[in-house]
């Protein structure tokens, strides 16, 4: 208990952070027109690949003669890529078909 | 000075990811804030990789790894995106997803392996020199992760027609002792006083991955939209824990910002379909499907419509309402579509779009289609409007729809999608069903509309048609 206690006062900003983040986002997406769904599912898809910070920073960190840790995030780093960039072009290119009307 | 601006790129970042989300909310910014979000990202990555740096005042190397994974990443990732059907956009939303979840979980295993060794587990306990808060947020981040791969590959899969439905009996139970099992272990992994926590952390991930699997498999076509969305924000949490693991904002906020927003937008889509999220999630539509779909209703006779015939009832009618759904799609007749709506407009005949929510394999799916035809956007019409405006229509041209214009949602209280909002189409003079077959549609039930006298077939793949619905008119 003590220590549940304590995990929420050490963390407290990130914790403020999570509760102000989900009713932002519930705000933000709560006035979406569904015509816009599936490119802001794609959109949000893309943001999520922000994942792809941590598999830097856990590539740049292993030593070097640590090969499970190399190999392991260096896969993390292409699969985070590919989760960012191959997110932002798909939306990119349903929302270019939105834009060319009028 | 090297974090302050490592801070700053955060923060950035950050408020690109919020406002990026908030444009895509308006059509016309749309596209910019996708943008702004896509510049805030990159900033982000480049920061990271430049000015981060460990507890210990370490900056970051193995660079040569690092950027050889960017640039494999990026060229497969927008040769993928480039190159990808607009009919097959569900399934690459899917993949990506899933390679988001997947790297989370990585991260988590290599976390996990760094604690090991760094405190010796092979003879310490876990619980003994890692504080629980630090084993929670590595342990989440595989659990979720794993899920949101493995079920996003299923779920791709299935969309791609690969994998088919599989369900048992209790299937639901089984899922639920699946997922009981892999918190069990977790806290295992955890408590236990064995050397090879390593062997526990392992089987977690594992049974995660197999739970993920478990968790797709049983749930119906018609549900995936609904799938994909909760898994993306599956992945979005995931990504959070990351953010904690590392106590790095940017990765927080963009994580619970998908989070709560995938969230929202897997409710919109069950209320749209009339079902709770809980039905959804125990995978409870093939099951209750195979008991009320058993009793097949007497099908009574259908009539055929020649195109002639059909060409002739729509060029003289004053309104026509077209109800596009996957059959549009897997056909590719979006274009045809278009090129008869102004066929028709041109011989003065209006001509709407009616959008079900849920019509095609993703919400929207059928808006960003006929968007690619150049379809104006004024001419789509949300469903609650078109139901207003179908008592004042000549034609209903339907193109591949079938549950989402089936009165048993209304009429019949035992059939499995009783209660979901449907396109009251049989509110018009006239109904035109294309359909390749008689086959049920997608959640696997009959439709009494195709049986109604005021309804006709015009057999076929919709684009084929299509066009010769065009050249008949053309001749008129």
């Amino acid at each position: 208990m003590e220590n549940i206690l304590k995990l929420i006062t050490e963390n407290q900003q990130m914790i403020y952070i999570v509760i102000l983040m989900v009713f932002l986002g519930i705000e933000v997406i709560g006035r979406v027109p569904s015509v816009l769904h599936t490119p802001l599912m794609s959109g949000a898809n893309a943001i999520h690949g922000v994942v792809i910070i941590g598999a830097i920073i856990v590539m740049g960190k292993a030593s070097d003669d640590n090969y499970l840790a190399l190999v392991l995030g260096f896969l993390a780093v292409v699969l985070g890529t590919l989760n960012v960039v191959g997110g932002f072009v798909v939306t990119d290119r349903m929302l270019e078909m939105f834009k060319k009307k009028k | 000075m090297q974090l302050d601006i490592l801070t700053i790129a955060y923060i950035i970042g950050s408020v690109t990811f919020i406002l990026g989300l908030k444009m895509l909310s308006n059509p016309a910014a749309a596209r910019k804030g996708n943008l702004i979000a896509a510049g805030g990202m990159t900033i982000a990555i480049l920061a990271t990789i430049f000015l981060y740096q460990t507890e210990d005042g370490q900056g970051l190397h193995n660079y040569v790894w690092i950027f050889s994974g960017l640039i494999i990443g990026s060229v497969v990732g927008t040769l993928a995106a480039k190159k990808v059907k607009m009919t097959a956009m569900p399934e690459m939303v899917s993949l990506f997803n899933g390679m988001g979840g997947a790297c989370a979980a990585l991260i988590s295993a290599v976390e996990f392996d760094h604690v090991y060794r760094e405190f010796r587990l092979d003879e310490n306990s876990f619980a003994a020199v890692v504080p629980i808060g630090h084993y929670i947020t590595i342990s989440a981040g595989a659990i979720i992760g794993g899920v949101s791969f493995a079920g996003s590959m299923i779920a791709w899969g299935k969309l791609n027609g690969r994998i088919k439905d599989f369900t048992f009996k209790g299937q639901h139970i089984v899922n639920l002792l699946m997922l009981a099992f892999v918190a069990t272990v977790a806290g295992l992994t955890y408590w236990s006083n064995t050397p090879v926590t390593n062997i526990w952390f392992l089987i977690t991930m594992l049974s995660a991955l197999v739970y993920g699997i478990m968790f797709v498999l049983p749930i119906g076509g018609a549900d995936m939209p609904v799938v994909i969305s909760l898994l993306n924000s599956f992945t979005g949490v995931a990504a959070a824990c990351g953010g904690f693991l590392y106590n790095n904002k940017v990765m927080l906020t963009g994580g619970i910002l998908v989070g709560a927003a995938g969230t929202l937008l897997t409710m919109l889509m069950c209320k749209a379909m009339n079902r709770s999220l809980m039905n959804v999630l125990i995978g409870n539509f093939g099951s209750s499907n195979a008991v009320a779909g058993g009793p097949a209703k007497q099908a009574g006779s259908y009539k055929e419509i020649s195109v002639t015939d059909a060409a002739m009832l729509m060029s003289y009618a004053k309104k026509v309402f077209i109800v596009p759904g996957y059959g549009l799609a897997v056909a590719q007749a979006q274009h045809t579509c278009h090129e008869l709506e102004k066929l028709l407009e041109e011989k003065g005949v209006e001509v709407k779009y009616a959008i079900h929510p849920v019509a095609g394999r993703m919400p929207g799916h059928m808006n960003v289609l006929l968007a690619e035809a150049d379809v104006s956007y004024d001419k789509l019409m949300e469903m609650e409007y078109a139901n207003d405006e179908f008592k004042s229509t000549d034609v209903v041209l339907i193109l591949g729809a079938n549950d989402v214009v089936n009165p048993a949602a209304k009429n019949d209280p035992s059939s499995p999608i009783y209660g979901m909002p449907i396109l009251e189409v049989e509110q018009a003079k006239t109904v035109i069903v294309n359909k390749r077959s008689m086959k049920p549609g997608y959640a696997g039930i009959e439709n009494d509309l195709f049986y109604q006298p005021k309804t006709s077939m015009l057999f076929g793949d919709a684009k084929a048609a299509l066009q010769k619905l065009i050249t008949e008119i053309k001749n008129i």
